[in-house]
C-alpha cells in the first residue's frame, strides 16, 4: 500500500465524514462531491481509466448537481427544528456495521481466490466496449430500460405537479 | 527545415529539459509544457478580449476601445489593472469558503481540458486511451463551480442565474457528447490524436475530415450549438445577459475573482473550440495536400481563432433566445437530431464505400431536419408579420 492510496483514502474519508458532520446542508454535498473526487482518484491510482474519468464525468458533473438542485428545491438547507441526529442512531450504527462486516468479509474472502498476477493487465477502451456488448450485453440492456423507467418517471412526476397546480388554479 | 519547423516546441522542450539530471527529465518536460499552456492561452484570451469588443463595436456601427494603444490594443493591460487593484468585496452573509473556492474551481476545471487536446503533431501534453472521456469528465465538472458561485452569494438573483444556467449547461451537454460519439464511432477510439490521424488523410487534395462527411457536418452543427450554449455565449447568454439587465452567477463577485470568471469563460470557449477542431475540423491537419509543409500547430491554432471568430460574429448578430425557448430547442429538436445522426453514421459505417451512402445519409438526415422543424413551427401559431411605426 503506497503513501499515495493512503493520501487518497484519507481525502475520500474525510468527505464522507463532512458530508455527515457539516451543519449547512450544501456544504454536506460539497463534501461529497470531494468523496467522489476521491473516489475518482482511487480508481485512476489503479490505472482503470475509463471508471475513473466516467465516475467524474458522472458523479461529480451529474448526481452532485442533481443533490444540490433537491437540497435547493426542497428548502432542505435550512437547519432542522429537531436537531440532524436520529433517536434510534444505535440501531442505525449496528446495521451499518452489519453490512460493512459483511462487504468486507466478502472483499476479503476474493482477494484469497482470485490468481496472484504478476503483471497489471491493460485493459483500452476497446476491450471495455467489447465487453459490454458481447459477454455483458444483458446488464448493459438491463441498466438501459432501467434508466428509460427512471425518465419516464420523473418526467411524469413533474408533470402531475403541473397538471395539480392548474386544478388548484382553476378552484 | 520543414520538420524542424513543425515540431520546433517539441525540440524546443527537449533541448531545455536536457540541460537537467536525466532523474528529472521527464517531470521537467511535463511542467514546461503545463506552465506554456498556462501562459498561453491566458494571452490569447487577453487578445481575444480586445478582438472581440472591436468586432462587436464595428458590427454595431461603432469604434470599441480606442484610446488604450495603437487602435486599443492595449486595452486588455488596462483591464488588468484595473481587475487586480480593484476591491474584493464578499457579501457579509455570503458564504466565504463556497464563494473562494468556486472561481479557483471553474479555472481549474478549465484549464486541465487543455491536456489532451493535440496541438500539433506530436504535442499533446498526455496522450490518454480515454482522452475525449476525460475532456468531458472536466467540463462536466464546471457546471458544479457556476452552481456554487450563484449559491453562496446569498443573493436571489445570483442563485437565479446559477440555476439557469447550470439547467441551460445540463441541457445541453447531451447533444453535446451525443454529437461527439458519433466521431467516435466511426474513428473507433476515444483517443483524441487517434481521431485527428483518422482524418489526415488526403483524396484528390482534399483532407478526409470528418466535417466533409453528411453525419459529421450535421454533427458539427450540433456541437457548434452545444458548445455555444455550454460556454454561455450568445445567443445562449440569458445566465450571462442577466448580469448586464439584473443579475447573474457572478454578481457579487468584484476585482480579480471576476476577472477569473471572465478568463475561465473565455479559455473555456478556447478549449472546446479545440476540441471541435480536433473532433470534426482535422486538428492539427492541413487542409489540401499541397499545404502540409506550414506547421501544424499553426493549423490548430488558426482553426481555432477562426471559431472564436464566429463565436463572435454570432454575438453581434443573432438575439438571445429566452430559456423556456433554449431548453425546448434542446430537448425537442437537438437531441432527436443527434440521434437521428447516430443512426446515419451507423448506416454510414456500414454501406461501403461509393456515392450511395453520401445519398442516403444526407437524404435522410435533410428529411429528419425538415420532418421536425416542420412539426416544431406548427405549434408555434405565427401569425404575417405585422410592423409598427412610431406616429
Amino acid at each position: 500500500m503506497s503513501v499515495v492510496f493512503y493520501l487518497l483514502a484519507a481525502l475520500t474519508v474525510a468527505g464522507g465524514l463532512a458530508a455527515m458532520l457539516l451543519k449547512n446542508t450544501v456544504h454536506c454535498a460539497l463534501a461529497l462531491t470531494v468523496a467522489f473526487a476521491g473516489l475518482a482518484l482511487l480508481f485512476l491510482n489503479l490505472d482503470a481509466q475509463f471508471a475513473g474519468f466516467a465516475q467524474i464525468l458522472v458523479y461529480i458533473g451529474a448526481v452532485a448537481i442533481l443533490v444540490v438542485f433537491a437540497i435547493l428545491l426542497t428548502r432542505g438547507s435550512e437547519t432542522p427544528k429537531d436537531g440532524v441526529f436520529s433517536r434510534t442512531w444505535l440501531t442505525g450504527l449496528a446495521i451499518a456495521a452489519a453490512v460493512f462486516a459483511v462487504l468486507g468479509w466478502a472483499v476479503i474472502g476474493s482477494a484469497r481466490v482470485l490468481p496472484h498476477e504478476t503483471a497489471v493487465p491493460a485493459v483500452t477502451v476497446q476491450q471495455i466496449g467489447v465487453a459490454l456488448v458481447g459477454r455483458y450485453v444483458l446488464p448493459l440492456e438491463i441498466v438501459g430500460v432501467l434508466l428509460t423507467a427512471a425518465l419516464i418517471g420523473a418526467v411524469i412526476v413533474a408533470m402531475h405537479e403541473k397538471v395539480e397546480h392548474e386544478k388548484e388554479e382553476q378552484k | 527545415m520543414i520538420e524542424n519547423c513543425d515540431q520546433i516546441f517539441v525540440l524546443l522542450r527537449h533541448w531545455l529539459v536536457s540541460f537537467l539530471p536525466a532523474a528529472w527529465q521527464q517531470t521537467a518536460g511535463v511542467l514546461l509544457s503545463v506552465a506554456t499552456i498556462v501562459c498561453l492561452f491566458p494571452a490569447l484570451f487577453a487578445l481575444t478580449t480586445v478582438f472581440e469588443r472591436k468586432g462587436l463595436a464595428r458590427i454595431q456601427n461603432r469604434l470599441g476601445p480606442n484610446r488604450v494603444g495603437p487602435f486599443g490594443f492595449f486595452q486588455p493591460i488596462a483591464d488588468a489593472i484595473k481587475s487586480l487593484t480593484k476591491e474584493d468585496i464578499v457579501p457579509l452573509s455570503a458564504d466565504a469558503a463556497v464563494h473562494f473556492l468556486a472561481p479557483v474551481l471553474l479555472v481549474i476545471t478549465v484549464f486541465m481540458g487543455f491536456a489532451v487536446l493535440p496541438m500539433g503533431r506530436n504535442m499533446v501534453l498526455v496522450d490518454l486511451d480515454a482522452g475525449l472521456l476525460f475532456y468531458f469528465a472536466m467540463g462536466a465538472s464546471s457546471e458544479l463551480a457556476v452552481f456554487m458561485a450563484g449559491w453562496s452569494s446569498r443573493n436571489k438573483y445570483s442563485l437565479l442565474g446559477a440555476m439557469r444556467a447550470v439547467a441551460q449547461m445540463i441541457s445541453y451537454e447531451v447533444p453535446l457528447l451525443m454529437s461527439s460519439v458519433v466521431v467516435v464511432m466511426i474513428t473507433g477510439s476515444l483517443s483524441l490524436t487517434k481521431i485527428v490521424e483518422a482524418q489526415n488523410h488526403y483524396t484528390w487534395g482534399l483532407p478526409h475530415w470528418y466535417i466533409f462527411t453528411p453525419w459529421g457536418f450535421a454533427g458539427f452543427l450540433m456541437y457548434a450549438i452545444a458548445t455555444t450554449a455550454e460556454t454561455n455565449r450568445s445567443p445562449f447568454d440569458l445566465p450571462e445577459g442577466e448580469s448586464e439587465l439584473v443579475a447573474g452567477y457572478h454578481t457579487e463577485y468584484s476585482g480579480f475573482k471576476f476577472a477569473l470568471f471572465f478568463l475561465g469563460e473565455y479559455v473555456a470557449m478556447f478549449s472546446i473550440s479545440g476540441l471541435g477542431t480536433t473532433l470534426f475540423l482535422g486538428g492539427w491537419s492541413a487542409p489540401f495536400s499541397f499545404l502540409t509543409w506550414v506547421p501544424s500547430w499553426i493549423w490548430f491554432f488558426s482553426k481555432l481563432m477562426l471559431s472564436i471568430f464566429v463565436f463572435i460574429w454570432m454575438r453581434g448578430t443573432l438575439p438571445r433566445l429566452r430559456q423556456d425557448q433554449l431548453m425546448n430547442f434542446a430537448w425537442k429538436f437537438v437531441l432527436p437530431m443527434c440521434l437521428v445522426n447516430l443512426l446515419v453514421a451507423g448506416l454510414w459505417r456500414f454501406m461501403g464505400d461509393g456515392w450511395l451512402r453520401w445519398v442516403v445519409c444526407s437524404a435522410i438526415l435533410l428529411l429528419a431536419y425538415a420532418g421536425m422543424g416542420l412539426g416544431e413551427m406548427r405549434k408555434q401559431r405565427l401569425g404575417p408579420r405585422s410592423y409598427r411605426y412610431a406616429e
